[in-house]
């Protein structure tokens, strides 16, 4: 067999945020580091985060603290977050923040020379530490640059198609580089899963190509559990038009510079609908908004800051009832600013350089001159490999997983800002903990029958007869996106869940079949076909978790449930592959939330 | 449906031709969007390199019609597509397969740039105080998505090939993004000048006609880094410092 072999105390898979400071921090502890990216190093998904990162670094709002940031995260995941991630998220962040400037991070300042923080959706005060809208390409370059000279070695374009173990322990993992299909075997201690999203399993989503959810079906292949899987986070502000850019993000900093969400009336619709959870701390009308905005510490939010959950089931709402935009969209308008601040133009171009780059060339629309389209997108998954929430290791010895992959910060509903605190914060634990691991544990052995059958799986694409009817690949992947975006999208019911389940089990037949045409150099072809198969598990996964939780609750909306469910929210839908190789869904309590965090959650109310 | 045509290269370091594509057009494509198509439909193993799709990451970058682009925010709309339009991967680097080129070569030139080295800091907290005018250049700086259509078109690497002399407009723009930046403390004037080869550029711009960020790259990092350089290197007063002391080389 034609491979080469690796050795490491610690592997990381995937190279954003997560995998990055895990990389950096293994490293650091002194452990032989490899880091597997599947794209160029630098050019992770994390690049796109545009608001910022939450951290309650009270820089703009002294009121703020971490019992507040972590009382706000509760709330918008509706509870059924992991109470101790979501304290270590809360009270560690700042740390992170302030340790991405030591590396280089250049934040956008206050006028006392501190680092800005911005409003968001669901955060009670200013709380994201920001560059412009570029947030996630300064956090991305500061640790890429930062990690280069901590003696790591990193292995760019490379994807990992399967973990290897030894027992129940993983030991490893098996890979080829597209530039070339050079196989490769890496051996390592512990493996650390940092590979992002799958939103590519949905036709329309701001994710890239690579967020194919490998971890998640990586990690579910090795024996971990998937939880919350039913809660995708579908980001209430995409592009709708022109067709081509569908999807591609608009930042929800718009809404925190006071942008204004319309209907085709020109309603502010928003403030039509404010949900129970959150009546105390909305504005009552769009003046009050506004005050809030410009920093007015008696007025509440304005209702376009609600949860992504909620704002985007609002604007499908006005859309399904026929007050949307000529494209299916609905209206966010900053332009309207221009009169309540001084140089509108200027100010709305350097808060928002990198929207009104976008829309200027993708859909010849001045934003500062004329209202956005925007739409509902694919953006987040809040489900993933369920971890221990100090260690980042899951019920499989030796392999952890950090950053979207992993799962239990968010809980129903991520809160803007979330995520890249989120991957700074647990992707160092992971990498610390991995680190100790090895050393407590050694390597472990990989065997030859292993890597002969992931050497067999990974080149079969190429070297068996196409029997799939010459769907290819890539046929077989818009069929599956446009049935997950009709079945498995924002509004779901049993019927078409159910169906889900069966589409994906008959495509899954339909991929085992693929041949592809051309050889193993630079084939994308042929690496489409294998990112199939995670795409393929990971739809199953949201399908059955979906079908499974009979309520609607922060992201999962069910049509034949249209209401929360206080039984239901007590409960974890966890996912695990049966020893006949089958899905098994289950249902797990949620532990109670420790007395002095849940008197914090009482006391914020 | 409307079609257009699309001049393709396909090859790899063996060698190569462009391949004649078409494609239908629907409304506000960019040329990324056409690639895409085509191999979804035509060539299943044609090599394209892209992540973001919204000109944030800076993988796909190629020449369309001789011109150094993005494909993702290149729209076909300001192209004349009556007229075959030609497709091509980026020169100044080996080309590995179809529009994807090898450009490892910057990254180990990155490497050999010495890191951001900060001053204590000003708060027992661990943050600095830094106000947004001091941060301003900087910023600018730090907006590359290292795309590398700057390293592209520089003439001392894409027609002298110069790579082991000189570390081209990308990797001043980052020097400059350090030497600037408020907090820094190292001193990489001597690198510029001996091993990296400032002195090269002759200040033509193009890197920075072709910079998707709108970098003012020779103006606001080049021209002044050659400033700081020369500085150091030429001072009058203290070369005689120098000759007195014996020190200082």
């Amino acid at each position: 067999m034609d491979y080469s072999r690796h050795e490491h105390d610690v592997l990381v898979i995937g190279s954003g945020g997560a995998g990055l400071r895990a990389a950096i921090e293994a490293s650091a502890a002194g452990a032989s580091v490899g880091l597997v990216c599947k794209s160029l190093l630098g050019k992770a998904h994390t690049v796109m985060a545009e608001g910022g990162m939450a951290a309650a670094l009270a820089n703009v709002d002294e009121r703020d603290k971490w019992e507040t940031h972590f009382a706000d995260t509760m709330r918008g995941g509706q509870y059924l977050n992991n109470w101790r991630m979501a304290e270590i998220h809360a009270k560690e962040s700042p740390d992170r923040v302030h340790e991405l400037e030591e590396w280089g991070a250049v934040f956008d300042r206050t006028k006392e020379g501190k680092i800005l923080q911005r409003n968001f959706g669901g955060h009670a005060h200013p709380r994201l530490a920001h560059v412009g809208d570029r947030t996630g390409l300064e956090m991305i370059r500061t640790l890429q640059d930062h990690g280069v000279h901590r003696g790591f070695d990193d292995y760019q374009e490379c994807t990992i198609t399967r973990l290897l173990k030894d027992g129940d322990r993983v030991v490893g993992a098996f890979g080829y580089d597209r530039e070339n299909g050079q196989l490769r075997v890496f051996h390592a201690g512990a493996v650390i899963l940092a590979t992002g999203g799958l939103g590519r399993a949905f036709k329309v989503t701001s994710n890239s190509w690579e967020c194919t959810g490998d971890g998640h079906s990586l990690g579910y292949r090795a024996g971990a559990e998937l939880i919350d899987m039913e809660f995708i986070q579908f980001h209430p502000t995409g592009m709708v038009w022109p067709p081509s850019v569908r999807g591609i993000l608009v930042t929800e900093g718009v809404r925190g510079e006071g942008g204004a969400l319309k209907n085709s009336e020109g309603r502010r619709f928003m403030f039509d609908d404010i949900p129970p959870l959150y009546t105390n701390q909305t504005a009552d009308t769009p003046e009050e908004g506004w005050r809030y905005v410009i920093g007015d510490r008696d007025a509440r939010r304005p209702a376009e800051l609600l949860t992504r959950d909620h704002v985007a089931r609002c604007i499908v709402r006005e859309v399904k009832e026929g007050r949307g935009s000529p494209h299916g969209g609905v209206f966010l308008d900053i332009a309207w600013i221009k009169d309540k601040v001084p140089n509108g133009a200027e100010h709305i171009k350097r808060k928002l350089p990198a929207m009104y780059h976008q829309f200027k060339t993708l859909a010849g629309i001045d934003i500062t001159e004329e209202p956005m389209e925007v739409g509902p997108t694919t953006h987040y998954a809040m489900g993933g490999l369920r971890v221990d929430a100090d260690s980042q290791m899951t019920a499989v010895p030796g392999l952890f997983a950090a950053g979207e992959c992993a799962a239990g910060l968010h809980g129903a509903n991520r809160l803007g800002g979330n995520s890249l605190s989120d991957l700074v914060v647990f992707g160092k634990r992971a990498g610390e903990y991995a680190a100790a691991y090895v050393n407590e544990n050694g390597r472990g052995t990989v065997s030859e029958a292993q890597i002969e059958d992931a050497h067999r799986e990974a080149m079969a694409p190429l070297e068996r007869e196409d029997q799939s009817g010459g769907a290819g690949p890539y046929a077989v992947q818009f069929e599956l996106q446009d049935m997950m975006q009709e079945k498995v999208g924002i509004v779901r019911e049993e019927k078409t869940l159910a169906e889900a389940v069966e589409d994906i089990a008959a495509l899954a037949r339909t991929a085992e079949g693929i041949g592809v045409m051309g050889d193993r150099n630079f084939n994308p072809g042929w690496h489409t076909a294998l990112d199939l198969r995670h795409l393929l598990s990971n739809s199953e996964a949201c399908a059955r978790a979906a079908l499974a939780r009979k309520e609607s609750r922060g992201a999962h909306s069910r049509i034949d449930f249209p209401e929360k469910d206080k039984e239901w929210g007590g409960f974890t839908v966890v996912l695990q592959q049966d020893s006949e190789g089958n899905m098994e869904v289950r249902r797990d309590p949620l532990p109670p939330v420790r007395g002095d965090l849940q008197k914090i959650i009482e006391e914020q109310g | 449906m409307a079609t257009a045509k699309f001049k393709i290269w396909r090859g790899d370091a063996s060698g190569g031709e462009f391949k004649e594509y078409e494609t239908e057009l629907t409304e506000g494509m960019v040329v990324l969007d056409a690639v895409h198509q085509v191999q979804a439909e035509q060539a299943h193993d044609l090599a394209v390199r892209w992540n973001c799709k919204a000109g944030k990451c800076g993988s796909c970058s190629a020449e369309v019609n001789g011109q150094p682009k993005l494909l993702c925010m290149t729209r076909l709309g300001d192209l004349n597509t009556d007229e075959p339009i030609t497709i091509e991967p980026i020169k100044a680097f080996p080309l590995m397969k179809d529009l994807v080129t090898d450009v490892s070569w910057n990254y180990e030139v990155k490497k050999r740039i010495r890191p951001f080295k900060p001053r204590a800091p000003d708060f027992e907290d661990g943050s600095w105080k830094m106000h947004q005018s001091d941060v301003d250049r900087v910023q600018e700086f730090r907006k590359c998505i290292e795309c590398f259509l700057c390293q592209d078109v520089c003439h001392v690497l894409r027609e002298h090939h110069m790579h082991d002399d000189f570390i081209g407009p990308r990797y001043l723009v980052y020097n400059a993004a350090l030497e600037m930046h408020p907090l820094d403390t190292e001193d990489r004037r001597e690198d510029l000048r001996k091993s990296q080869g400032i002195g090269l550029c002759n200040i033509t711009k193009c890197c920075t006609k072709v910079c998707p960020e709108s970098i003012t790259i020779t103006d606001n990092a080049i021209i002044p880094l050659k400033e700081r350089v020369v500085d150091q290197a030429y001072d009058p007063l203290r070369k005689l410092v120098q000759l007195v002391t014996g020190r200082g080389k």
